[in-house]
């Protein structure tokens, strides 16, 4: 629940997601689900001489279940409540 | 942040019930790109899907990628792909598509995925 909302937050950002074969995904976060499958815009391949298998691709849809990484940008993060919340996550509460 | 923080913990018993979902309806009759776990791409239109991202998937080719020659084209027909096996489900842009030669594209082909 916890991750599902702090992506929900970050909605509209840019990101890079990473996945579990190696494909690392750079775009706008357009949505995100309750199994953290995550919806990108205007996306692109990170090595795209490596990876010409989604030249064609601008928006997409990744199962979150294949996802390793999601590299968010560093001002975009709050640590100190993702943290509070963490705890309070990890307490019950 | 507002969904974080301990005041909005009561807000977030109503969000819960209106949470975003990303489905894949926008998608339906589009052509797609997917990606499957055993690194395979595969071309088609997206005629169905479900919660657990089984697709139907009409019309539909796999692209081969190699090292040594242009991309292949093996036409598949209609096919159900069932969504653990799922990676990632690309809106094809057809514009784009028309314009890449895909006789002097080399790659490697992707690799598994390695949960």
């Amino acid at each position: 629940m916890l991750f599902f909302l702090y992506f929900k937050d970050l909605v509209g950002q840019e990101v890079t997601v990473e996945l579990k074969n190696d494909l690392a995904i750079r775009g706008t976060l357009h949505s995100v689900d309750q199994y953290l499958n995550i919806k990108l815009e205007n996306t692109r391949v990170v090595d795209q001489d490596k990876y010409p298998h989604m030249l064609s691709v601008r928006n997409c849809f990744i199962r979150g279940s294949v996802v390793r990484y999601v590299q968010l940008p560093p001002d975009g993060v709050d640590v100190d409540l993702l943290h509070d919340a963490a705890r309070r996550e990890a307490r019950g509460g | 942040m507002t969904g974080l923080d301990p005041e909005a913990k009561q807000q977030r018993t109503f969000n819960c019930s209106m949470a975003t979902t990303t489905g894949l309806e926008s998608l339906v009759d589009q052509i797609i790109s997917v990606i499957t776990n055993d690194g395979r791409n595969i071309v088609g239109v997206l005629k169905g899907f479900d919660q657990a991202t089984n697709i139907i998937l009409d019309e539909s080719h796999e692209r081969v990628f190699s090292t040594k020659e242009g991309v292949q084209q093996h036409v598949l027909g209609l096919y159900i792909i069932r969504g653990d096996n799922i990676g990632v489900i690309g809106e094809l842009d057809e514009e784009l598509d028309a314009s890449l030669d895909f006789s002097k594209l080399r790659a490697h082909p992707l690799k598994p995925v390695v949960h």
